[in-house]
This record gives C-alpha cells, structure tokens and sequence, in this order.
C-alpha cells in the first residue's frame, strides 16, 4: 500500500510539471497546444544528446533542454501562432495549426534522432528499501526534482512581475492591454515557458523511462486528461489532475491487474461520467 | 450563396458527371487501377468527414469520428461473420447503432464546450479503441479478419446489386458504393445546412444562451446534429470494413480522428463542401508525397502550417477573397 502511495505520489509529480506547461500556453493564448507530447519528447532527445552522448553533466543538458524548447516556443508563438489568431475567422483554427506542428515535429525527431528507444546512464544509483517502499534513488531525485520545479514554477507566478502580468492577460486579455500589459510580449513569454517546462520533464524523465519518437502523442492525451481533471488554464488544476492522475494510475494498476489491461479505460470512463458533474473540471473557469 | 440556381445544378451535374463517367473513363483509358482504392478511400473519408463539420457547425470541435467509425466497422463486421447478415442490411445498423450510441454519449458530453469537448472527443476515440482490445465479442488485438465481400442485393426478385465477390473488378463496384454514398451524404448536409434546422444550428454555434433564451432547443438540437454525425461517421467505417476485409482495434485511431478535423479546417468551416475538398487535398497530397520517403511527413507537415498560415480559413476561402476584390 505505502509502495502504491509512493508510486503515484512520484508519477503525480511529473504528470503535474507536464500538465502545467500545456494549461499555461491555454490559459494565455486558449490554445490547445497538440505539440505538448513531442515537445516533451524533444527535450528528452537533447538531454540524451547532451548527457548520454556528449557526456556532459546532467544539469548542463537539462538546461540545454530547457533554453532550446524555450527558444522554439517563443519562436513558434511569434511566427505562428499569433499570425494565425490574427487572420482566422475561428479561434479554432489554431488547433490545425496545433495539430501540424505535432506532425512536425514528429517528422523532426524521427529524422534526427531515429525510431529507437533511447535510455542514458542512472544520475544517482542505488535503491531506497525502508518502511516498505522501495524506490530507486534516481527516481526519488527526479520527484524532488519535479515538485521543486512545480513550486518555483507557482511562486514565480504569484509573485514576479512577469508572472503577475501572466495572470492577468489569462484572467481578461483585454482589460491586461487596457492597463499597460504588454499583450504580445507576455504571449510570447508565456509560451515559451509552457514549452520550456515540457522540454524540463521530457529531460527529466530520460534519465528513467528513456524516450523514443513515438511516444509524443500518449504523453499529449495524457496531459489532456490532467489539465480535464482540474480545470483547463488553472495552475492549481493542473497540479491536482497531475496528482490525481498519477494516483489513479498507480492504483488501478495495481487493483486492476488481474483484469489485463483496463486501467486506462476505467480511468477514461470515470473521466467521462465526472466530466458530465462536473464540466469544467475541479477549479476551472467555465467554458474555457 | 450569391449563385443563381441554374449555376448550382450545372455544378452539381458536372460534379457527378465527372465523378460517375469521366473518373473511370480516364482510370480504364490509363490502367491506373489503384487509384480507385485511392478515390474510394477519399469518398469514404470525406463522408466521415462531413460528419465532423456538422459538429463543428453546431460550434464543437469533434476528435472523436475515429471512435464511431471504429464502432461502425465492429457493427458490421461481427453481424456479417457471427450472424450472418447481409452486408447491405449492416450498413445502415452500423449507422443507426453509432446514432443511438452517440445520443447517449452525446447527452452528457454535448454540454461541455471548447477545448472541453475536443479532449473529451479525444479521449472518446482512445476508449474505443482500449473497449475493442478488451472486449471477447471484438476478438481482441486479432481483430475480425477474411470477412467476406458484399453479396448481392435483391428486392423482389430483381437484383439491384450484384454480388461483389463475383465482379471482375471490384474495385470499381466499391468505388461508385463510396461515390454514392458520399454524393447522397453531401445532398443531405446541403439541404440540412440550408434548412431552418440548419440556421437553427448555425445560432448554436454563435451564443447557445442567447438561442435557448428566444426558445431554441438546444441540448435537442446539438444531440440531433451529433447522432447525424456518428452515423455518417458509422457507415464509413462499416465500409471500410468491407473493403479491406478486416477490422482491428487499430483501424481508427487518434490519428485519424485528428484527420478528419483536419480535413474541414483545411477545406474551410463555413463551408459544406469544405470536407470534400479537404479530404481529396489532404489524402492525395500525403500519397503524391510518398516518393519522397523519409521527408514525406516532414513536408507534409510543413506544407500544412504554410497553408495555414496564408489560408486559414480553408481552402474555399480562397475562392470568396478573389469574389471580393473582382
């Protein structure tokens, strides 16, 4: 039982830095960003790069993650993203263009990084056996390292100037320009951090699951899934849908085994017949 | 919407003059056998995605049409094999089943909105696809194999549709079947969209409070739109099926059900022939680009942001711009 708390508590954490990048790019620009996965899978082809080939230390190649999906957030807001809010009728239509930047960047990693699974060297070794849990040390640093990340992430929100400009462009666009927030800027900053962080767990979790060029679609569901739980463009949502999703998973799969392979569509189904109480989620705004 | 009606049905006669006659007049002048497998599949996506751009016509964005023509497919597909059925009998059960499937699901989801219903569209097709893992009666990740062509049609004695497995060229009997079925598909949405359901539907996707407050039924009106939508997206799959004689939980996936949004954005939303067009642009393009082997996603992908980027409201679009400034 401690095991399964402690599986799901560590799983939370890392849905919950993933959830938190896709759910700040909707609650600025209200795009779903379908490119979340891959970005995700980007970063843990560069951490692989940089630690696993290039044998550099593991914080330099988790910040190359970081700055490079930052950079092409910040790129793909500027180009893309705000020229086609600009001309389309439908807000809408940036889910296409969403959807063929997943493709893109598909067709990137697999044509530089190749379809195999990749996995880099342990960055702490040895296991944690006490009180009945049993957990590597590795895994027990990427979940200190991912609930350290989610709370610089919400204290930078709360209190820094760019974060509280942030919050106010996701609260009311147009009151945020009304009141000297510079819209477009602030667009941009905040895409590139929704990127950014899912460059950071995509690094993070190269160092125990690996990464492989396919799995950028699942991870993107995923993170749909989460941000549902807990309210699309609320970060508190996403954090809880992360915690809650990662426990559900770890349970169900241990409750469920002898059923095969149901634990996602029980938690599918159980989503569904939440959605229909609740519709926007745990916390989020209506009608997001 | 300006044309008059004599240009309207001179288009709709040169449109199935040209998919009824000249297609395979040019397919048999030139040996290009294959590309009735193409054609078809463009038919049978398109009609798949007609039904996507009658959700978005009510103001929700469906991922979801890979579930019901997943559906569609088992439907018919196990009343063949385990009941014996005729194939003719299964195409509109398939259909009607994915309707009545979808009204139950749509009644609570329909109420979700935004990005809210697109992920839970989304969600939908991965539950189909885990159901049909998981289900004994869709045998598993095996799927349904060697299911036998479309027998003959017959009513009163007189055949209608002979027994396909008996043609010499099927795949031309499969062509003008997904033909068909796409010119009566679109007929259907043509006169749905220009009917007072239709601008009923339009009110839906501008401010549900508003038209619920002037005495709309919404919550009817979506549901309706959405059981249509699972039909037309029930029958594809049902035929798809047929034609490869198989069907695997793998058959429709997310991929697909994204395809088919992404053949009425490019085609253009606010307009009906929107997915047809999408769908030819789309299919065709991603075939003519498989001799550049391993870049084929890649300028594909790129091609589809460039697109979207000088035309985003869709293709159609392009024809209203030159209207305006001529």
């Amino acid at each position: 039982m401690e095991q399964v708390i402690a599986n799901g508590l560590y799983l939370g954490a890392q849905y919950a830095l993933i959830a938190l990048g896709l759910t700040l790019i909707f609650a600025l620009m209200n795009v779903l960003n379908f490119a979340h996965g891959q970005m995700y899978v980007l970063g843990g082809f560069i951490t692989y790069t940089v630690y696993g080939q290039l044998g550099l230390p593991f914080v330099v190649a988790l910040l190359a993650s970081g700055v490079t999906l930052a950079v092409i957030g910040a790129l793909m807001e500027k180009f893309l993203f705000r020229t086609v809010i600009r001309r389309s009728h439908r807000e809408e239509s940036t889910m296409l263009l969403a959807a063929a930047t997943a493709f893109f960047f598909d067709a990137v990693i697999l044509l530089l990084f190749g379809e195999k699974q990749r996995g880099v060297p342990k960055i702490v070794k040895g296991v944690f056996n006490d009180a009945g849990i049993i957990m590597p040390y590795d895994r027990l640093v990427v979940g200190a390292l991912a609930i350290v990340f989610i709370a610089a992430f919400v204290l930078y929100m709360q209190y820094s100037r760019v974060g509280r400009a942030m919050r106010a462009l996701a609260q009311d666009r147009v009151a945020a320009q009304l009141m000297g927030v510079r819209v477009d800027r602030y667009s941009m900053i905040g895409f590139a951090m929704g990127a950014m962080l899912a460059g950071v767990v995509g690094g993070l979790l190269v160092t125990i699951t690996g990464v492989n060029s396919g799995i950028g679609g699942p991870i993107s569901i995923k993170a749909f899934l989460m941000v549902m739980i807990g309210g699309a463009g609320v970060v508190g949502g996403a954090i809880a849908g992360g915690f809650i999703l990662g426990m559900m998973e770890s349970v169900g799969l241990t409750v469920l085994r002898e059923y095969g392979d149901v634990t996602y569509l029980v938690i599918f189904a159980a989503l569904m017949v939440f959605l229909s109480v609740r519709p926007n989620g745990l916390m989020g705004k209506p009608w997001g | 919407m300006t044309l008059s009606r004599n240009i309207k049905i001179a288009a709709v006669v040169v449109f199935l003059a040209i998919v009824f006659i000249a297609v395979p007049a040019v397919i048999s002048a030139s040996g290009r056998f294959d590309l009735y497998y193409t054609l078809t599949s463009v038919a049978l996506l398109s009609i798949a995605s007609a039904g996507v751009w009658l959700t978005f016509y009510i103001g929700r964005i469906n991922i979801g049409q890979g579930a019901y023509a997943l559906m569609g497919g088992y439907v018919s597909a196990i009343l063949v094999m385990n009941h014996g059925w005729s194939f003719w009998l299964t195409l509109p059960v398939a259909g009607l089943f994915c309707a009545a499937a979808s009204v139950l699901i749509g009644l609570p989801i329909l109420r979700l909105r935004g990005v809210y219903f697109a992920m839970v569209t989304l969600v939908l097709t991965e539950v189909a696809r885990l159901l049909a893992l998981a289900l004994p009666i869709t045998n598993g990740a095996k799927g349904i194999v060697s299911i036998p062509l479309p027998g003959a049609l017959s009513v009163f004695g007189i055949t209608l549709i002979p027994d396909f497995a008996t043609l010499q060229n099927s795949r031309l009997a499969f062509y003008l079947l997904a033909v068909t079925l796409m010119v009566a598909c679109f007929a259907v949405m043509y006169r749905l969209v220009n009917s007072r359901i239709g601008k009923l539907c339009q009110s839906l996707q501008q401010n549900e409070e508003l038209a619920s407050s002037i005495g709309v039924n919404i919550a009817y009106l979506r549901v309706i739109a959405y059981a249509v939508s699972s039909f037309f997206g029930g029958v594809s799959g049902a035929i798809f099926a047929a034609i490869s004689q198989s069907i695997y939980p793998s058959s429709f996936t997310v991929t697909d059900s994204v395809n088919f949004m992404l053949n009425c954005f490019l085609g253009g939303l606010g307009y009906v022939f929107g997915p047809m067009l999408g769908t030819l642009v789309l299919y065709f393009g991603w075939d003519l680009l498989f001799q550049t082997g391993q870049f084929q996603l890649l300028i594909y992908s790129g091609l589809m942001i460039v697109l979207m980027l000088v035309l985003p409201n869709g293709l159609l679009s392009l024809a209203e711009m030159t209207r305006k400034k001529g």
